[in-house]
C-alpha cells in the first residue's frame, strides 16, 4: 500500500492557495494557442472550466451527451449556492464556511481544499452577477440570502428554486461567447467512451457520435473529466436519466484511483415513489426545510387512519403530531444536515409511522410558516384584525414567491395542493461525495487527466452540506482548474499537436468498437433496464442508508451475479451506426455493474459510521448521543483511493491520511 | 388504464417516416407520460421491435430536453408542464393518443421523436451573453444594486428552458419567444446595457438565418410555454430591435 501525495502546499492554511498560485508555472498567451484541452461534461464544473480556459487562450474541445451544454444536470439544482460574503452581518467568514463544510462532511475531507473552496466562494458570486445571473434581491436592490441545513448563518444565494439553472445558463452563456469566437469546439450528443494514454500521459479520448454512431479519436494535451456523479448506480435517484459514471469509470480502469465510492448522499426531501414504473425521483429543495416542519403522527391509530383515507393530516392537532427532528435535535431542529434528517425519516418509517400506502413517507408542513408570514405581511400592510382567511392568503403569497415553482412541481406529480395539505417526502439518492481521487491541483493519478465538480472526491468528505455542490462545481471550473492546469501544461509548449493515428489511439478505438459489437451481439432476452433495476434494488437494500458487513458481502456477490447475467442475456436492439438509446444505456449500465461492486467493497472496508455512510455496527451505545453514528478517527481518518486490478473486488486500496491542523476533530452534534 | 398510441416512427433524417399504432395496457394514472413510453419500449424490446427514440433527461421539467407533440399540443394537454411532468391522469382510459416530434424546418427530425435544436444554440452564440471574462476581480456583487422589480422581471425571462415548444406550437414556426426571453433578461439588468443594441440585432439576424418564421402575435407560444414566459417579452424585444436598428450608435 503506497502513500498518496496530495501535493498540498506548505504554510498556514489561509496562505496556501495564494502562495501556490504565485509558485506554479504559467503558460504564456502565445503558447496557449498551441495547446488543446478536452473537457468532458458541460455542467457547472465543465462549462465553467471550458469557458475560462478558452478565455485564457487555450484551444478547448467540449463534450456533452445532451443536445446542448445547457441541459447538463447542474440545471436541476434548486436551492442555492453558498458564499462567505457575510452580507447578512451574522458573523460569517471564510473560516466559518470552511469549518461548517469540514464539520458537515464529518471530518473526512482534505482541509486545504475546503479552505480554498471557502476562499473563492465570494468570487463566484461576483462573477455570476457580472454575467447577468438574476439572483434574488431585497427591496433595497441588494442580494438576498437564505439558510440551509447544518449551519447557523444565512449565506445561501438563490434564484427562486432554480439556482442551478441560472448558474448553468451563466456558464453556458460564457461558453457560447467562446464557441462563437471559435475558441471552443462544441461536440453535442457525443459520449466519451474511453481515455487514451500516450507514454503514460492523458492525450485524448475516444468519443461516440450518438447520431451517426461514428467512433471518433480526439487528441489533446490534457483531459478534464467533469462528468458528474454516479448516483444512478441506484437506478432510482434524483439524477437525470442519462447521468452516468462511464467517463469516471473508464479513467479508473486506465489508472485513475477512485476515492471513497461509498460516500453517497441520500437527500431527505424528495417526492416518494409511486409504483414499479417509477423512472426517477424528484427532489424538493432543502430550502423548504427553512419553512417546513417535518412530522409523522404520534399514534399508530392515526397512521392507519391516514393510510386508509379515514383521516387527513390536517385533522390531527398539534399534540397528535411528532415533530421528530425538533424533538431529537432541539438546536438545529428541521435544519439538521441531510444525512441526519434522512436517517431520522427512515427510523420513523421503519418503526411503522410512514404516512402513505408504501409506508415510506413523512410530512413536510408549511402551516406554521404560512401563518407567520401572513401575520408579518399583514403588519407591514398595516392591517389590524385581518382575520384568519386574509392571513392565510397573505402567507400563501409569501410562500409562493419563495418556492412557487417547487410547489407547482409537487402538485403536478402528486395531484395534491401543498399549500393546503402537507407535502409527503422521503429520502432519495441525490449526490455522490466520492469520486475520482485528485490532488490539490485536481489532477488524478493519470498525469494530464483532471477531475472537477461532482466527478471528483475532493471537498465534501463523507457528507455534503446544502448549496455546496454549486459552489464546488463553479470553484473548480472558474477559479481552480484554469490556474492549476497551467502548471502541468507549461511542459507541453513544445509538444505540438498530438497525432491521432498512433497505435495507442487505434487500440483504444478498437477496444471501444469491440465492446459495442459484443453488446449488440449478445441478443439476449432481457432489457438493459431489467438489469439496472435489479442492481438498484441490491444497492438500495444493502448499500443504502444503513449498511452492515453481512449485507455488504452479499451485495458484492449479488452484483457480480447480475453483471455476469447481463453479459450473457442482455438484449440491445438496433445497430451501432445509428442513434441507439438502448446501446447508450447498455454501455453505462455495464459500468455501473462494476462500480456497484467497488462501492460495496469500500463500504465494507470502512468499519465506522461517518456522514452519509452509516454502519450498523458502529453506533453510540449510551449517553446523550445514544443511537447516533459513531465515527472512528483513530483508524479511519483517511481517504480510501482504489486502484483497479482487472476486477472490482480485486481493487487495491491506497490511503491518503487526513491531517487536521486547523480544526479540532469532534463528534458532530446537532442536539 | 389502456391506451392506443399512434407514434411517429422515422429511421433517420432522410427517411420519410409515418405513424405506427401500438396498444399499451395497465398504465397507472400516477405514471408520467415518459414513464408510459418506458413501458411501451420495454414491451417493444421483448417483442424484438426497436424501441421508440425520444429525447429526455432530467425528468423534472428543467433541462428542456424532452419535447413531443401530443394530440396536437406541444408537451401535451396540461398547462405549464414539460412532457416529463405530464401525468397519465390527464388522459382517459381507452383514449387514442397521437405522439409526434416537434415540427419546424429549423428543427430537423433525427430519428422517431428526436429533433435537432442546434439552431437555438447558434442563436445564443450570436449574442446571448455578457462579455465578461472569468477573473475573480469583478466588482463586489452588492456594488451594483438592482431594483427588485427589474431583477424579478429578468428572472421571469431567464426561466426559459430552451425546449422549443414555442416554435413547435407556432403556425409560423417562429422562435420569437425564445429569443425575446434572452434579449429581455439582459435588457432589464444594468450588466446587459453595454452590448444591448448589438445583442438584439445579432440574435434576431441569426434567428432569421436559421429559417424560423415571423411572429404574427397569435400568442400560441405563451399558452404552450411550460415556464409561462410572457408574450410581453416579444413586445419588449421588438422595441429593443427598433431602438437598435434606428440608432446611429451601435
Amino acid at each position: 500500500m503506497s502513500k498518496l501525495d496530495s501535493k498540498t502546499p506548505e504554510g498556514p492554511i489561509k496562505d496556501k492557495w495564494t502562495k501556490h498560485k504565485n509558485d506554479i508555472n504559467l503558460v504564456n498567451p502565445a503558447n496557449k494557442r498551441h495547446i488543446d484541452i478536452i473537457v468532458v461534461g458541460t455542467g457547472l464544473a465543465g462549462g465553467a472550466a471550458a469557458a475560462s480556459l478558452a478565455e485564457m487562450g487555450y484551444k478547448v474541445k467540449a463534450f456533452a451527451y445532451q443536445d446542448s451544454p445547457r441541459r447538463a444536470h447542474s440545471i436541476a439544482a434548486q436551492g442555492g449556492i453558498n458564499a462567505a460574503k457575510n452580507y447578512q452581518n451574522d458573523g460569517d467568514s471564510t473560516y466559518r464556511l470552511f469549518y461548517d463544510t469540514v464539520k458537515g462532511g464529518d471530518y473526512r475531507a482534505r482541509e486545504a481544499n475546503v479552505y480554498r473552496l471557502a476562499e473563492v466562494s465570494t468570487n463566484i458570486i461576483d462573477q455570476c452577477v457580472a454575467q447577468g445571473v438574476p439572483f434574488a434581491r431585497e427591496y433595497g436592490g441588494l442580494l438576498d440570502n437564505r439558510s440551509f441545513g447544518g449551519v447557523l448563518v444565512s449565506r445561501t444565494f438563490y434564484a427562486k428554486g432554480q439556482t442551478g439553472q441560472q448558474l448553468l445558463l451563466g456558464a453556458y452563456s460564457a461558453m457560447n461567447r467562446q464557441i462563437g469566437k471559435g475558441k471552443i469546439t462544441m461536440y453535442n450528443r457525443h459520449e466519451m467512451m474511453d481515455i487514451v494514454k500516450v507514454d503514460g500521459k492523458a492525450r485524448g479520448i475516444i468519443a461516440r457520435n450518438m447520431i451517426t454512431g461514428e467512433i471518433e479519436k480526439h487528441s489533446a494535451h490534457a483531459v478534464v473529466i467533469a462528468s458528474g456523479g454516479y448516483g444512478n448506480v441506484f437506478f432510482l435517484s434524483t439524477n437525470a436519466m442519462g447521468s452516468n459514471a462511464s467517463a469516471a469509470w473508464k479513467i479508473h480502469k486506465k489508472g485513475a484511483y477512485f476515492a471513497n465510492p461509498c460516500y453517497t448522499q441520500i437527500h431527505p426531501t424528495c417526492v416518494p415513489r409511486a409504483g414499479d414504473f417509477q423512472s426517477k425521483l424528484t427532489l424538493m429543495s432543502e430550502s423548504l426545510r427553512n419553512d417546513g416542519r417535518i412530522w409523522v403522527p404520534k399514534n399508530m391509530d392515526d397512521v392507519m387512519a391516514i393510510r386508509e383515507g379515514r383521516k387527513k393530516p390536517t385533522d390531527l392537532g398539534e399534540d397528535e403530531r411528532d415533530y421528530y427532528l425538533e424533538r431529537r435535535y432541539p438546536a438545529f431542529g428541521n435544519l439538521v444536515p441531510r444525512d441526519v434528517a434522512s436517517r431520522a425519516a427512515k427510523e420513523r418509517c421503519d418503526a411503522g409511522y410512514g404516512v402513505n400506502a408504501t409506508g415510506e413517507a413523512v410530512y413536510l408542513d408549511f402551516k406554521s410558516a404560512i401563518n407567520r408570514y401572513g401575520n408579518e405581511k399583514a403588519h407591514v400592510l398595516g392591517l389590524h384584525n385581518p382575520g384568519d382567511a386574509k392571513i392565510l392568503e397573505l402567507g400563501e403569497g409569501v410562500i409562493e414567491e419563495k418556492y412557487g415553482n417547487l410547489f407547482q412541481m409537487y402538485e403536478k406529480i402528486i395531484d395534491e395542493n401543498p399549500y393546503k395539505t402537507p407535502m409527503m417526502i422521503y429520502p432519495a439518492v441525490h449526490y455522490t461525495m466520492g469520486g475520482i481521487w485528485c490532488d490539490y491541483n485536481l489532477m488524478t493519478t493519470i498525469p494530464g487527466c483532471y477531475a472537477a465538480g461532482e466527478a471528483n472526491f475532493s471537498d465534501h468528505g463523507a457528507n455534503r452540506l446544502g448549496a455546496s455542490a454549486l459552489m464546488q462545481g463553479l470553484a473548480d471550473g472558474y477559479f481552480v482548474l484554469p490556474y492549476t492546469i497551467g502548471d502541468y501544461l507549461a511542459d507541453d509548449i513544445r509538444t505540438g499537436p498530438i497525432p491521432t493515428d498512433s497505435p495507442e489511439f487505434n487500440a483504444a478505438a478498437k477496444e471501444v468498437t469491440d465492446q459495442l459489437e459484443k453488446l449488440i451481439n449478445i441478443k439476449g432476452t432481457k432489457s438493459v433496464d431489467h438489469f439496472h433495476k435489479r442492481l438498484g434494488e441490491v444497492m438500495w437494500n444493502k448499500v443504502g442508508m444503513s449498511r452492515n458487513a453481512k449485507g455488504l458481502i452479499e451485495a458484492m456477490d449479488e452484483i457480480k451475479q447480475i453483471r455476469e447475467e447481463f453479459w450473457k442475456d442482455v438484449c440491445v436492439p438496433g445497430g451501432m451506426n445509428e442513434l441507439n438509446p438502448e446501446l447508450e444505456k447498455a454501455t453505462r449500465v455495464a459500468d455501473f455493474l462494476e462500480l456497484g461492486e467497488l462501492f460495496a467493497k469500500d463500504a465494507l472496508a470502512r468499519e465506522e459510521s461517518c456522514g452519509g455512510h452509516f454502519r450498523e455496527e458502529s453506533v453510540e451505545l449510551d449517553g446523550e448521543q445514544k443511537g447516533e453514528a459513531k465515527r472512528n478517527d483513530k483508524d479511519f481518518a483517511y481517504v480510501a483511493a482504489w486502484e483497479y486490478k482487472g476486477d472490482p473486488r480485486e481493487a487495491v486500496m491506497h490511503k491518503e491520511e487526513l491531517e487536521f491542523n486547523d480544526i479540532e476533530l469532534k463528534q458532530r452534534s446537532y442536539k | 388504464m389502456n391506451l392506443t398510441l399512434k407514434v411517429w416512427r422515422q429511421k433517420n433524417k432522410e427517411d420519410k417516416g409515418g405513424l405506427v399504432t401500438y396498444p399499451v395496457t395497465g398504465i397507472s394514472e400516477h405514471a408520467s407520460f415518459l414513464e408510459m413510453l418506458d413501458v411501451l419500449n420495454e414491451q417493444l424490446i421483448t417483442q424484438g421491435i426497436e424501441p421508440v427514440a425520444f429525447d429526455h433527461d432530467c425528468r423534472e421539467g428543467i433541462c428542456g430536453m424532452c419535447s413531443l407533440y401530443i394530440n396536437g399540443e406541444a408537451h401535451g394537454p396540461d398547462r405549464k408542464v414539460t412532457t416529463c411532468q405530464l401525468h397519465m391522469r390527464m388522459f382517459k382510459d381507452g383514449e387514442t393518443v397521437h405522439i409526434e416530434p416537434f415540427r419546424s424546418k429549423a428543427f430537423p427530425v433525427l430519428k422517431d421523436l428526436v429533433v435537432d435544436r442546434g439552431s437555438f444554440d447558434r442563436i445564443q452564440q450570436a449574442g446571448g451573453f455578457i462579455s465578461v471574462n472569468t477573473s475573480g476581480n469583478t466588482q463586489d456583487a452588492n456594488a451594483l444594486p438592482i431594483p427588485k422589480p427589474m431583477a424579478d422581471k429578468a428572472m421571469d425571462a431567464a426561466t426559459c428552458i430552451g425546449c422549443g415548444a414555442c416554435v413547435a406550437t407556432c403556425k409560423n414556426s417562429s422562435a420569437m419567444l425564445f429569443v425575446a426571453a434572452k434579449v429581455s433578461q439582459y435588457s432589464y439588468l444594468p450588466q446587459g446595457q453595454v452590448e444591448r443594441k448589438e445583442r438584439v440585432l445579432n440574435m434576431v439576424d441569426q434567428m432569421d438565418q436559421e429559417g424560423f418564421g415571423n411572429c404574427t402575435n397569435t400568442g400560441a407560444c405563451e399558452v404552450e410555454c411550460p415556464k409561462g414566459i410572457s408574450l410581453e417579452f416579444i413586445a419588449r424585444m421588438n422595441k429593443e430591435y427598433l431602438n437598435a436598428s434606428t440608432s446611429s450608435e451601435k
